[in-house]
C-alpha cells in the first residue's frame, strides 16, 4: 500500500483515540467536580487533567483562571491547543478524507459525519451546558469508528495500519493518565485520608472504564497496588499497557517489510517486559521512572513505524541520519509535510 | 410560449412523450414530501462528503454543489444521434493530435493555419513523434453540449484535458434510486453505473506493450483541489491507487511508487493534473503537485497517461472553429453535431463585428474556463459591456466571440416553486481501442433565473440525465 495511505490511516486512528482519551479524563473530572470538595482540591483535580498532556504552560499563558469552564474551553474547542477535541477530531477526518478510497463508506462517513455534527456541538457550546452529554458523545464517535472498522473492513494492511494508530496512541495515552494520576496521590494528604484516596482510584478506574472490571478481577478493596496491575499487566483489560503492546506486535508483524526488523524488536521488547513484569518490582523502582521510560519507548517505536513504513526516503537520495525523538513527554503529532495545500489554475 | 426550447413542455400544456411518466409521477406527490426528500439528498451528499472546493473562498473550504430532483429526461432516438456525433467528433480530434504530433498533413494542407496550432501555448513539442498506444491522445472526453433553436445540438466545448464531473453523473443516479426507487420502474432509463469498469478498461488499455497486468494509478494534485471528492471516488471505484505527486519518482525511465512494501512500478497513470504541473523538470519549475522526469517516462514508453501530454491544443477555443473542418478532413464525412458560429477576435474584420456588437454576443477567452472572464452580452450593463470592450481591444487575439444561443430550459426546483432554469449536458467519451461511452452525461443548471452560466463554481448546480430506452 501506498506510504502516504498507511501514514493517514494511522493518523485517523491516532487522533480518534486521543479525542476519546481526552474526553473521558475529562468527563472523570466533570463528574467529580460536582461532589462537595474545596475550591483548592477542585482547581488540582484540573491541573492534573492538563498535566496529562503537558500542557501547563500554554494553558497558563492564554487563561487566566483556572476552573470547569477555562479548562473545557482549551481541551474541547480551542483551535490553539493541538490536542483539543476539536483539533482531533478535525484531523482524524482530514486524514480519512485523504484517504477516503481505501476505508469502506461506513468508515468515511462514519469519521465525516461525527465531524459536521462537531460543528453543531461547538456553535450550540453544548460542551458546556451539557458537558457530560457531549463528552459521552465524543466517547461514543470513536466507539463507533473503531466498531466500523471492526465490522466492514477487509483486514489488510490498511486494517492493521489503522489498529498500530489505536493501539499505539492508548498505550500512550493509559501510561499518561497513570503517570499523572498517580504522581497526584503521592501528595501526603490524599495518601492520609484514605476516603478521598478511594475517590481518586475510583476516578482513574472509571476513566478508563475499569471500574466494574476492577471490582469482578479483584473482588476486593481499591487499592493503589491492584489498580496498577490492573492497567499496566493485566492482559484482558482492552486499555492496559500490555494489551495495548500485545496488539502493536500482533500487527507489526503483519506488515513486515525490509526495514523494519529493528522496530519489531523493539516492540516485542516491550511487551516481553510486561509480560514477564511483577507489579512489586515496577513500584519498587518507582511508578514515576517507570512509565516515563515506557513512554519514551513508545514515542521510540512511533519513530520507527514512521521512518519503516510511513515517509520513505527515495531511494536516490542518501541515506539520512535517523531522525531525533521527541522531547520525552511531548505528545507525537502527524508530520506535517505530508500536506500539500498548493492549488493548481483550472 | 417563451423564447427557448423546453424539455419537458412543447407547449404550455403539452408534456414532452418521453416526460410524460415523470409528469404523472410528478403530480402525484405532496409538496411537503417532495420537500422532505430535497432535504434528505441534501443530508445525504453532506454525509457522503460529495463537495467540491471553490478556490479563493476560505469562509466554506467545502461547498455542495445544489441537486436538483427534476432529471433531464433524453429520449432514445435523441441520444442516438447526440451519441453519433460525439463518437464522430471525438475520432476526429483523435485524429488531429495524432496528426499534429506527427506528420501534421492537416497544417500541410492549409485547414488549419500552422501558427494556429505550432504557436499555441497548448502546444508541446516534446510530444513530437512520440507513439502512444492506439495513437489516442484524449482517452477521457467530458464534451459541453447545449441545445438551442427548435432543440438542436450544439458542441460548446470539447474538454480533453483532464474534464471532471463524471463522479457527479454517478452519485446524482445513486440519489435519485435512493429517494425515488418508484420512478425508475415507470421509466426505462438506462443505467451508466458500468462507468468506472469502462474507465479501467480504457486505462488498462494504454499500458506500454510489454507490460501484462498493468497497474493503473489516478494522480490527483491533493485533498485541496476543487475536485478532490471525484479523484478519490474514481479511484476508489476502479480499486485503484490514489496517488499525489509525492508518491510517485521516475528512476531510470520508469515510474515508482513509495509503498509500505517497497518501491512498486507504475504501469499508467489517469492524471488529474493539467500539463503545466505535470513534471516540473519539463514545465512549471515551481510545481510540487508533479512528478519530476514523467515526461522523459513518457517519451521512452515506459508509462502511459491518460489523457496524454499536449491534448490542449485540440479542445482550445482558438481551434474549435476547425472542428468542423477537421472531421471532414481525417473521417469524410458531414459533421453531426453543431458548433456555435464563431468569430475569431484575432481576426480584424471578426474583431469588428464583435465590437459593433457586444451587446449581442458572448464573448470568451481563448483559454479561459470555469465560466471566469466572460462577457455575456444580453446580460450585462452597459458600464461592463465598456470595461470589456478595453479589456478585448487589449488583447483581441486571446479572445472569441459567439452569438448568445437561447439555451433550453427543464423544470427546476426554485424558491418559487417549479420554473425553467437554462441547463448543458456533458456526456463522458472515453477513447482506446474503441470509443465507448456510457447513455448519459453530467446536467449542470443555472439556478438564477435568466443565467446561462451553468458552472458550479459559479453557483450552479446538477440534475440526474436520463436516457430512457426504447
Amino acid at each position: 500500500m501506498l506510504s502516504r495511505t498507511a501514514d493517514h490511516l494511522y493518523w485517523m486512528a491516532r487522533y480518534t483515540e486521543r479525542a476519546e482519551n481526552t474526553a473521558r479524563m475529562l468527563d472523570v473530572r466533570v463528574q467529580y467536580s460536582l461532589m462537595p470538595q474545596s475550591e483548592l482540591a477542585e482547581q488540582q483535580g484540573w491541573r492534573t487533567m492538563l498535566g496529562v498532556s503537558e500542557l501547563q504552560s500554554q494553558f497558563d499563558a492564554k487563561y487566566g483562571t483556572l476552573s470547569q469552564k477555562e479548562v473545557l474551553d482549551f481541551m474541547v474547542r480551542d483551535p490553539d491547543n493541538p490536542s483539543s477535541i476539536a483539533n482531533c477530531l478535525r484531523a482524524a477526518r482530514e486524514n480519512a478524507r485523504a484517504v477516503r478510497g481505501s476505508l469502506t463508506t461506513e468508515v468515511w462517513e462514519t469519521n465525516n459525519t461525527t465531524w459536521l455534527t462537531l460543528q453543531q456541538h461547538l456553535k450550540s457550546r453544548m460542551f458546556e451546558t451539557h458537558p457530560g452529554k457531549f463528552l459521552e458523545w465524543v466517547k461514543y464517535r470513536s466507539h463507533m469508528s473503531r466498531g466500523v472498522t471492526l465490522g466492514t473492513m477487509f483486514q489488510d494492511e490498511a486494517f492493521n495500519f489503522i489498529r498500530l494508530g489505536t493501539f499505539l496512541e492508548r498505550a500512550d495515552n493509559t501510561a499518561r493518565i497513570l503517570d499523572v494520576k498517580f504522581r497526584f496521590l503521592d501528595a501526603d494528604a490524599i495518601r492520609a485520608d484514605a476516603q478521598l484516596e478511594f475517590y481518586y482510584l475510583a476516578a482513574l478506574l472509571r476513566s478508563v472504564s475499569a471500574f466494574e472490571t476492577y471490582r469482578k478481577v479483584y473482588r476486593d478493596a481499591i487499592t493503589v497496588n491492584r489498580v496498577a496491575e490492573l492497567l499496566i499487566l493485566q492482559p484482558k483489560m482492552p486499555r492496559s499497557l500490555i494489551a495495548c503492546m500485545c496488539a502493536v506486535v500482533a500487527n507489526l508483524q503483519e506488515v513486515r517489510n525490509d526495514l523494519s526488523q529493528e522496530t519489531e524488536r523493539l516492540a516485542e521488547k516491550l511487551y516481553g517486559e510486561l509480560q514477564s513484569a511483577q507489579i512489586g518490582n515496577i513500584l519498587q523502582e518507582g511508578l514515576h521512572p517507570y512509565l516515563t521510560r515506557f513512554l519514551a519507548s513508545i514515542a521510540e517505536l512511533g519513530n520507527g513505524i514512521g521512518r519503516d513504513f510511513l515517509l520513505p526516503v527515495a531511494p536516490e537520495l542518501p541515506e539520512e541520519a535517523p531522525e531525533e525523538a521527541p522531547a520525552q513527554g511531548q505528545t507525537q503529532t502527524q508530520t506535517q509535510t505530508q500536506t500539500q495545500t498548493q492549488t493548481q489554475a483550472g | 410560449m417563451p423564447n427557448f426550447y423546453d424539455e419537458m413542455y412543447s407547449t404550455t400544456a403539452t408534456v414532452r412523450p418521453h416526460y410524460t411518466a415523470f409528469a404523472e409521477w410528478l403530480a402525484q406527490q405532496a409538496p411537503q414530501v417532495i420537500e422532505q426528500k430535497r432535504a434528505e439528498a441534501e443530508l445525504n451528499f453532506q454525509r457522503v462528503g460529495i463537495t467540491f472546493a471553490v478556490y479563493g473562498d476560505n469562509a466554506g473550504k467545502e461547498r455542495l454543489i445544489p441537486f436538483d430532483i427534476i432529471p433531464r429526461v433524453i429520449n432514445a432516438a435523441e441520444w442516438n444521434r447526440l451519441q453519433a456525433g460525439l463518437v464522430q467528433r471525438v475520432t476526429a480530434l483523435n485524429r488531429f493530435l495524432h496528426d499534429v504530433y506527427h506528420d501534421q498533413a492537416i497544417l500541410k494542407a492549409g485547414v488549419i493555419p500552422r501558427e494556429q496550432v505550432l504557436n499555441n501555448a497548448q502546444y508541446r513539442p516534446a510530444m513530437q513523434g512520440v507513439k502512444l498506444p492506439s495513437d489516442i491522445y484524449a482517452h477521457i472526453a467530458g464534451v459541453d453540449i447545449v441545445r438551442a433553436g427548435e432543440g438542436e445540438f450544439y458542441v460548446l466545448e470539447d474538454n480533453l484535458r483532464v474534464p471532471s464531473g463524471v463522479s457527479y453523473m454517478l452519485e446524482n443516479r445513486k440519489m435519485m434510486m435512493r429517494l425515488f426507487p418508484d420512478l425508475f420502474a415507470k421509466n426505462r432509463v438506462a443505467p451508466v453505473d458500468h462507468y468506472p469498469d469502462l474507465l479501467l478498461d480504457n486505462l488498462r488499455s494504454v499500458a506500454p506493450p510489454s507490460v501484462d497486468n498493468p497497474t493503473v494509478v489516478v494522480l490527483t494534485p491533493g485533498m485541496y483541489n476543487s475536485a478532490y471528492f471525484e479523484h478519490a471516488f474514481l479511484a476508489q471505484q476502479m480499486g485503484v491507487a490514489l496517488v499525489q505527486g509525492q508518491d510517485l519518482y521516475v528512476r531510470d525511465n520508469t515510474v515508482w511508487m513509495r509503498s509500505t512494501r517497497g518501491p512498486q512500478r507504475v504501469d499508467v497513470i489517469y492524471r488529474r493534473i493539467d500539463d503545466d504541473y505535470l513534471d516540473p523538470r519539463a514545465f512549471r519549475p515551481e510545481s510540487t503537485l508533479g512528478v519530476p522526469g514523467l515526461l522523459d517516462a513518457v517519451r521512452a514508453g515506459r508509462v502511459g497517461l491518460a489523457n496524454a501530454i499536449g491534448t490542449g491544443v485540440a479542445d482550445d477555443k482558438s481551434i474549435y472553429p476547425f472542428v468542423p473542418d477537421m472531421i471532414e478532413f481525417y473521417l469524410g464525412e458531414k459533421p453531426i453535431l453543431n458548433n456555435v458560429p464563431t468569430y475569431q477576435c484575432r481576426k480584424k474584420d471578426q474583431l469588428q463585428y464583435t465590437l459593433d456588437n457586444l451587446s449581442e454576443l458572448v464573448v470568451k477567452e481563448v483559454h479561459g474556463a470555469g465560466g471566469y472572464g466572460m462577457l455575456i452580452g444580453p446580460a450585462s450593463t452597459r458600464a461592463e459591456i465598456e470595461a470589456f470592450r478595453e479589456r478585448l481591444l487589449a488583447k483581441p487575439e486571446g479572445y472569441i466571440a459567439q452569438p448568445t444561443l437561447a439555451l433550453s430550459a427543464c423544470p427546476t426546483f426554485v424558491e418559487a416553486g417549479i420554473a425553467p432554469r437554462h441547463i448543458d449536458l456533458r456526456p463522458f467519451v472515453l477513447s482506446g481501442k474503441s470509443v465507448t461511452m456510457v447513455p448519459g452525461g453530467l446536467t449542470r443548471v443555472a439556478l438564477k433565473e435568466g443565467s446561462l452560466v451553468v458552472n458550479s463554481s459559479q453557483g450552479g448546480g446538477t440534475k440526474d440525465t436520463w436516457i430512457l430506452e426504447n
